[in-house]
């Protein structure tokens, strides 16, 4: 599975940047949105970003998006196993 | 409220096992009838007294309870001969050809056992994935020849709709002969098939055997799901699924006598296809290539498939809707003299619909007064409900005591009244504004009355509409329904902020005739305008003009009136400016200064401009583009700078106002405001000509290969394009020529300019000519072998033998050109139906999917189980409702407010 890729996703334009949350930033987010880890929206431990990042499943990832109405929004998802 | 007790965890579907069948059953039925000559219940029949009751006083041998109570108990049918559930006769069909005729086994190597059972672990449950792989086995498996566990022989399998399976043998010579399989044979095959196998083909061995899904015992619903009724004459009429049992009885009792009696097996295999015929139609009486069974009428009974299935099934009709109470339908009809939030009850059903209200002591002497006159007296009441939750229905009878016990603490269920809220619908609810709160206001005749201005969001018109009320019972829902629901909440679009409910039609043409240069009024037409639009001044401003004596009111001054006292806009309006550049200095005039002089208004001011300082009209007509929907700035600034209910006193006036001054100027249009002179009519004809021969000459350049193709088309693709576009060139050219010659003194050229209804080109095509007509965008071409009809020469390029229609509305068409434009139009028509049905289905698909998602106190959407789908709602956290455009503020208007308060204007 993790094969060497000939380039870096990220540096395509339309692959927004993506960032694992430290142990407090992940309580932090729970904390402030009042929820469970189950109840974060996914991402599979396979997706080409995750891989790149070396997530590992239990992990959260901040993706921070281009929006056309807000500028800058950042979406969390949570790694779970493929 | 009652609290959840219970959570469902997981729901898991399965097919009755026969025994399981029996275990449920509280009896076996074997009398094919239903009650004796004295209408009780006879015993073992379908009525049987164990399977529940329906008759009031018999009590269920089952569970003891009366009828309404018991909630019925299902019966059982003993089948003489096992038959196919036609339901699941392709499945059990890919299961024959997928397993070994002699041993059972899925006819797979044991190699490919185990990789499927591995590919099979992999899926983890994913239904996509595991119906793929299903399709897989069954593809590469039903063509093996032998059987790779016990090396037997297969033979091929057909499948013989709807409940026939054939196979074809080969005998001891090597000659092939079919054998027909019966169900006893399937069901014999299929027992054989080990549980280890059966994941393989998609079963779950412990929920479902692939030999249940052949009958040997049949179910028996409870009498309760299938009631007889008592016609008026005494007769009892019996369910269609009870007809059907009777039918299916009878033939099995035959069919075990005649197994008994040891019958031919001709004979007998009659009566097992009669059996088969009757269980399939009892389950679905829909199948195809089976005869339906029919009432003596002729009408298809209803059975069990035809109880679920369809709009008016259970699902659609009982579960995702119902019939409820409170409500009304009937015609609608208009009425401009009513508000956007009001709507016009007929008495008749004001009398019927009710508000329960609690008796208080400021309200019991009113109450009173409504108990005593009685449901058949408008206002009156219908019920009280004491403190217990009885409800009394009010009679001639006890009108006295229940006026003598009422009391603080019942509740009074009062006829529906002036400014009672109700909510008001216009099927398809296609968006939020389907839906919306009105004040009631009862009144005579029979249809629901309402204002033309909402219109558009229900997309509703009177030519015999119908639309639905319903009356919220509760202190909250009215509430909820008056702060969320009301018309005036919705003026505004939340699909693109602007105004979706503005003036329309006549609104607008009346705001020109009002609004336009010259346009002045007499004292006495300036009060009855006024009056008739409930505007409330206390004195009229001065007059613009006094001649001899007689004082003028130009309507800018009195359109002024309605406006909020410090309004202030500009924008160039839909009619537009004539002089651009005049228009250019006043918007820059007005952007540097703000504020003008008189007399730079009387220079620079135009009817294409609209320039209101401090709520003043002192340039510029008005249009579409003040209160029209979708363009309406005025409107759209009203609402969101002075509040929505404001906006709502704006348009209600405004309309009103616009109204008065059509229906007193006088407002028509005919054939004649598409009369052209003659010297007009001559130069239309001279471009036609010009147009033919332009289309000529391109033709024979064509022919004479001196064409060049465009980059990326043909070279006949090109010729056609470049036609196109010169025959696209003359109808403009003639419509140019058209409105040369009609000016803002046609009333078709008011409407089409001020945006009030109908396009230039429409005028256009009525006064000039219609243009080219195309299907898909290209010029005509199907018909006849090269050419549309036989009016024309095969191959005729030419611009009339494709479509090009050169008559008016007004000149008439030809025959073929009649016909060209009957072509086109059709297009049209079939492009509304099949849209509609298109979206109608994404419609169904999205909602489903959307339905239970909310935004959350913390700004967060998510579905039921919490489940966050966005942080932020929209990502920004806007309401475009309340939004500028989308943004949460305008800086622009910010500005401007400041500037004028800081110069004290
Ligand atoms: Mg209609
Ligand atoms: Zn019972
Ligand atoms: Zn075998």
């Amino acid at each position: 599975m993790a094969a060497k890729r000939k380039f870096n996703i990220f540096d395509h334009e339309l692959v927004p940047e993506h960032r694992i949350l430290s142990d407090e930033e992940k309580a932090e987010l729970l904390k402030k949105y009042n929820i469970k880890l189950s109840q974060l929206p996914q991402i599979k431990a396979s997706d080409p970003a995750v891989e790149e990042l070396g997530a590992k499943p239990g992990d959260i990832i901040e993706i921070k998006r281009k929006s056309p109405t807000a500028g800058i929004y950042y979406y969390y998802r949570i790694v779970v196993e493929d | 409220m009652h609290s959840i007790k219970k959570v469902i965890g997981k729901i898991e579907f399965g097919i009755l096992a026969p025994q399981e069948i029996r275990k449920m059953s509280a009896a076996e039925i074997t009398v094919p009838d239903t009650y004796d000559d004295d209408g009780y219940p006879i015993d073992g029949g379908l009525m049987d007294k164990r399977l529940g009751v329906i008759d009031p006083g018999l009590r269920c041998e089952t569970c003891g309870a009366r009828a309404g109570e018991c909630p019925g108990h299902f019966g059982h049918i003993e089948l003489a001969r096992p038959v196919i559930h036609v339901g699941f006769a392709k499945t059990l069909f890919r299961v024959l050809q997928s397993t070994c005729r002699e041993c059972g086994r899925i006819l797979l190597t044991d190699e490919e056992i185990e990789e499927y059972m591995h590919k099979f672990e992999f899926a983890e449950g994913r239904r996509s994935e595991i119906n793929r792989l299903i399709k897989e086995i069954h593809k590469k498996v039903k063509e093996r020849k032998t059987c790779p566990h016990c090396g037997a022989p297969q033979f091929p399998i057909k499948f013989e709709k709807p409940t026939i399976y054939w196979e074809t043998r080969i005998d001891e010579e090597g000659n092939e002969y079919k054998h027909r399989m019966m169900p006893s044979e399937v069901r014999d095959r299929l027992e054989k098939i080990p549980d280890k196998d059966l994941s393989l083909l998609g079963f779950h061995p412990e929920n479902s055997r692939p030999e249940w899904m052949v009958l040997t015992v049949l179910p028996v619903p409870p009498v309760t799901t299938r009631p007889s009724i008592t016609l008026e004459n005494g007769v009892r009429a019996e369910d269609d699924l009870t007809h059907k049992l009777v039918d299916i009885i009878r033939i099995n009792n035959r069919l075990k006598t005649n197994i008994e009696a040891g019958a031919p097996q001709l004979i007998i295999e009659d009566l097992w296809d009669l059996l088969q015929y009757h269980v399939t139609t009892y389950i679905n009486n829909e199948t195809s290539g089976v005869p339906a069974a029919k009432h003596k009428s002729g009408r298809p009974l209803k059975t069990l498939s035809q109880r679920l299935k369809g709009k008016e099934g259970r699902f659609r009709g009982n579960l995702s809707g119902k019939r409820v109470n409170f409500s009304a339908r009937t015609v609608i009809s208009p009425d401009p003299m009513i508000s956007i939030n009001e709507v016009g009850v007929p008495l008749a059903i004001a009398m019927e619909l009710t508000i329960p209200e609690k008796v208080t002591e400021f309200n019991m002497e009113k109450l009173k007064k409504l108990i005593s006159n009685g449901p058949d007296k408008y206002p009156g009441a219908n019920y009280v409900i004491d403190p217990e939750g009885r409800r009394i229905r009010i009679m001639e009878t006890n009108r006295e005591t229940v006026l003598e016990m009422l009391d603080i603490g019942w509740t009074v269920e009062r006829h529906l009244m002036d400014g009672d809220i109700v909510l008001f619908n216009r099927q398809p609810s296609l968006h939020r504004m389907s839906i919306m709160a009105h004040r009631v206001r009862v009144m005579p005749y029979k249809t629901f009355r309402l204002n033309l201005s909402v219109c558009p969001p229900y997309n509703a018109d009177f030519d015999g509409d119908e639309m639905n009320l319903h009356v919220p019972q509760t202190e909250e829902a009215q509430a909820e329904a008056r702060i969320l629901m009301e018309v005036q909440n919705h003026i505004i679009s939340p699909r693109y902020g602007g105004p979706l409910i503005g003036g329309i039609q006549d609104h607008i043409s009346g705001g020109y005739l009002l609004t336009r240069e010259g346009a002045y009024f007499t004292r006495l037409e300036v009060e009855q305008m006024l009056m008739f639009a409930g505007v409330d001044v206390d004195e009229l401003p001065e007059p613009d003009r006094v001649e001899k004596g007689v004082e003028f009111w130009s309507g800018k001054t009195i359109f002024s009136l309605l406006l909020p006292k410090d309004l202030t806009i500009w924008y160039e309006n839909k009619v537009g400016c004539k002089d651009k550049e005049k228009c250019e200095k006043l918007k820059k005039a007005i952007e540097e200064k703000l504020v003008l002089s008189d007399e730079e208004i009387r220079e620079l001011s135009d009817d294409g401009f609209v320039y209101i300082r401090n709520g003043k009209l002192l340039s510029g007509v008005i249009d579409k583009k003040a209160y029209g929907r979708e363009d309406g700035r005025l409107l759209d600034l009203i609402v969101k700078e002075y509040g929505t209910e404001r906006g709502k006193q704006f348009l209600n006036q405004v309309t009103k106002l616009a109204i008065w001054v059509i229906t007193h100027k006088g407002f028509t249009t005919a054939i004649d405001d598409e009369d052209l002179p003659q010297d007009a009519i001559e130069r239309i004809r001279e471009i036609i000509r010009e147009a033919e021969n332009n289309v000529n000459r391109l033709i024979q350049a064509y022919e004479m290969g001196e064409l060049d193709a465009h980059p990326g088309k043909t070279l006949e693709e090109t010729l056609e394009s470049l036609i196109m576009q010169k025959l696209a060139e003359a109808r403009d050219q003639a419509g140019d020529i058209a409105s040369q010659y009609l000016g803002m003194g046609n009333h078709a050229v008011i409407m089409a300019k001020t945006g009030a209804r109908g396009k230039i080109l429409n005028i256009t095509q009525m006064a000039a000519m219609l243009g080219q007509q195309s299907i898909r965008g290209k010029r005509l071409y199907r018909g006849y072998r090269g050419r549309v009809t036989t009016h024309f020469k095969p191959n005729d390029l030419g611009a009339e033998a494709k479509g090009f229609v050169v008559n008016s509305y007004k000149s008439g068409l030809t025959p073929t050109e009649y016909f060209f434009h009957a072509m086109g139009g059709r297009e049209g028509l079939v492009d509304t139906a099949v849209r509609t049905a298109q979206s109608g289905y994404m419609q169904r698909r999205l909602i489903n999917a959307l339905q239970d998602l909310k935004v959350d106190y913390d700004g967060t959407v998510r579905d039921p189980s919490g489940i966050i789908v966005q942080f932020r709602y929209g990502e920004d956290g806007v309401d475009p409702m309340k939004s500028w455009g989308g943004k949460t503020l305008n800086v622009d208007r910010v500005i401007v407010r400041t500037l004028l308060k800081m110069r004290g204007e």
